[in-house]
């Protein structure tokens, strides 16, 4: 691969001022989509994803029911202009695996068995994209999800990171993605410590994928509670 | 059904077809054996049986990549491999299994694509990678690296008189420096296993892939299954794959 000649980290920071396991500034709304039954709004840095979620509601046509359990559904969208180059509308490879592992990395998290013959839709578009998108989105579904009143085993949260320059970072950038030697997408429920999505590509020793990991559930652990804040910012009542 | 019979026999120790928890189905490589295409493979870990083949095409590069080939990976789930898969455009399960196959091959660095530059910026070698699932019983994702990989390793480039490719005549091997090997390990309540039957794959609650280089570095992984894993969970698969990928390694020359 030729790396492009940027240089992604001078003096250990980041070319955005950033430590390298620095967070981007993250801000969380919920309740930002008023048809939905449940939605949210979150924003690392420049990545902005807007999830919503639809149901539990009667799923049509009838043989895609399960009369066990619920059905939960995923779409993930980047929108025409999230992207430098414009982006062609609709599904590619990439969006329709994105969507597949997000469906995976939430579903461990709710109590779909309450809801059989019924769906969960959840809908992720990417309004503007610099890095990070599919973590980003499952930060907004997973509280899209709680304030639609799933009933859920824990918040879903997701960080990603990865390895620049012999460096291990958080949180990357969409530049510091596309140069990067080796990136991870990693989503957990953090109170039973459980990981529900993992990737990576790029070349790293045991030793390396454990740090990574270790990394992504630090940072896990304060997104969680900014997901918290945000929710309580709604629905909590001042007395 | 059978996955619950998986499941009553993984509890007791046993798995459907006899074979230990970390142990492969008997894994068949052939070559070389589609005339058409400038590399195949043919790969079977017991019944399941899938079939890759290498073509080349020269093309305009990238243009953030303009001295280096392009790979590209497809992979097609045919109806007559399995009762579930339908035709029609690809499903989101090939579409991911052909993704990771692609992850594995690019992130190992396998291909040396700064050699399948002609001019730069302007042609360059294309690979393309097509993948034929002939038989599901289980494990596709591993049976379809396999066989890719195989296929690249058989894969010539042909001839190319500055205009046209010359089919039926060959310039040089595939230059192919590193041999990615996928390891897909399943979770079973607290049992691990590798290469799952179609009966198992019902049941697996949780699945890591880990893609290993010839030199032990990890360079893909992908969770699937519907349940969680744990952090030792990770760790622990992560050993299986280390040490099962260097039984496959073996069986490819």
């Amino acid at each position: 691969m030729s790396k492009s000649e940027v240089k992604l980290l001078v003096d250990g920071k980041r070319l955005d001022g950033r430590l390298p396991e620095e967070l981007r500034n993250i801000e969380m709304k919920v309740d930002v989509v008023s048809r939905a039954d449940g939605s949210a709004m979150v924003k690392f840095g420049n990545t902005i994803a807007i999830a919503a979620v639809y149901g539990p509601r009667p799923l049509y046509p009838k043989h895609l029911q399960e009369a066990r359990t619920g059905v939960l559904r995923c779409r993930y969208n980047m929108a025409p202009f999230s992207v430098v180059e414009r982006k062609n509308p609709g599904p590619d490879r990439r969006s329709i695996e994105i969507s597949k592992v997000i469906r995976l990395a939430l579903e461990p998290a709710i109590f779909l068995e309450e809801f059989p013959k019924a769906a969960i839709d959840v809908f992720v578009e990417i309004i503007q994209a610099d890095g990070s998108t599919r973590v980003t989105g499952i930060n907004a579904a997973s509280l899209a999800l709680a304030t639609a009143g799933v009933p859920m085993k824990d918040l879903v949260v997701a960080c990603s990171a990865g390895k620049i320059e012999n460096t291990l970072i958080l949180d990357l950038t969409g530049l510091e993605d596309n140069n990067s030697e080796s990136d991870m997408a990693f989503a957990m429920m953090p109170s039973k410590k459980k990981i529900t999505l993992l990737q990576m590509d790029g070349l790293l020793n045991r030793e390396e994928i454990k740090k990574l990991m270790d990394m992504c559930e630090k940072a896990c652990g304060k997104i969680y509670e900014m997901q918290k804040k945000a929710i309580r910012e709604k629905f909590l009542v001042k007395s | 059904m059978n996955g619950e019979y998986a499941l009553d026999l993984i509890e007791k120790g046993k798995r459907i077809d006899g074979r230990d928890f970390l142990e492969f189905r008997k894994i068949e490589i052939e070559k070389n054996l589609i005339k058409n295409a400038e590399g195949s493979a043919r790969v079977k870990f017991g019944e399941t049986e899938v079939i890759a083949s290498v073509k080349f095409d020269v093309d305009e590069p990238f243009p953030d990549t303009p001295e280096e080939g392009v790979l590209i990976v497809n992979a097609e789930f045919t109806p007559l491999a399995s009762p579930d898969f339908e035709p029609g455009p690809p499903t989101e399960d090939a579409i991911e299994l052909a993704r990771v196959v692609d992850r594995g091959i690019r992130a190992s660095k396998c291909i040396k694509m700064e050699e399948l530059c002609i001019k730069p910026g302007e042609k360059v070698w294309y690979v393309f990678v097509d993948i034929h699932v002939i038989n599901d019983k289980g494990n596709l994702l591993d049976a379809s690296a396999l066989a890719s990989l195989v296929a690249l390793l058989d894969a010539k480039l042909p001839k190319f008189d500055g205009e046209k490719i010359i089919r039926g005549e060959f310039e040089r091997n595939l230059p192919v420096e590193f041999k990615p090997i996928n390891v897909s390990v399943c979770k079973v309540k607290d049992n691990f296993l590798v290469d799952p039957t179609l009966e198992e794959e019902e049941i697996v609650d949780a699945k890591l892939s880990v893609c290993v280089r010839d030199d032990g570095k990890i360079c893909a992984l992908q969770k699937q299954g519907e349940k969680e894993l744990s952090f030792e969970d990770v760790e622990k698969i992560i050993e299986i794959a280390l040490m099962k990928s260097e039984e496959i390694r073996k069986m490819v020359s």
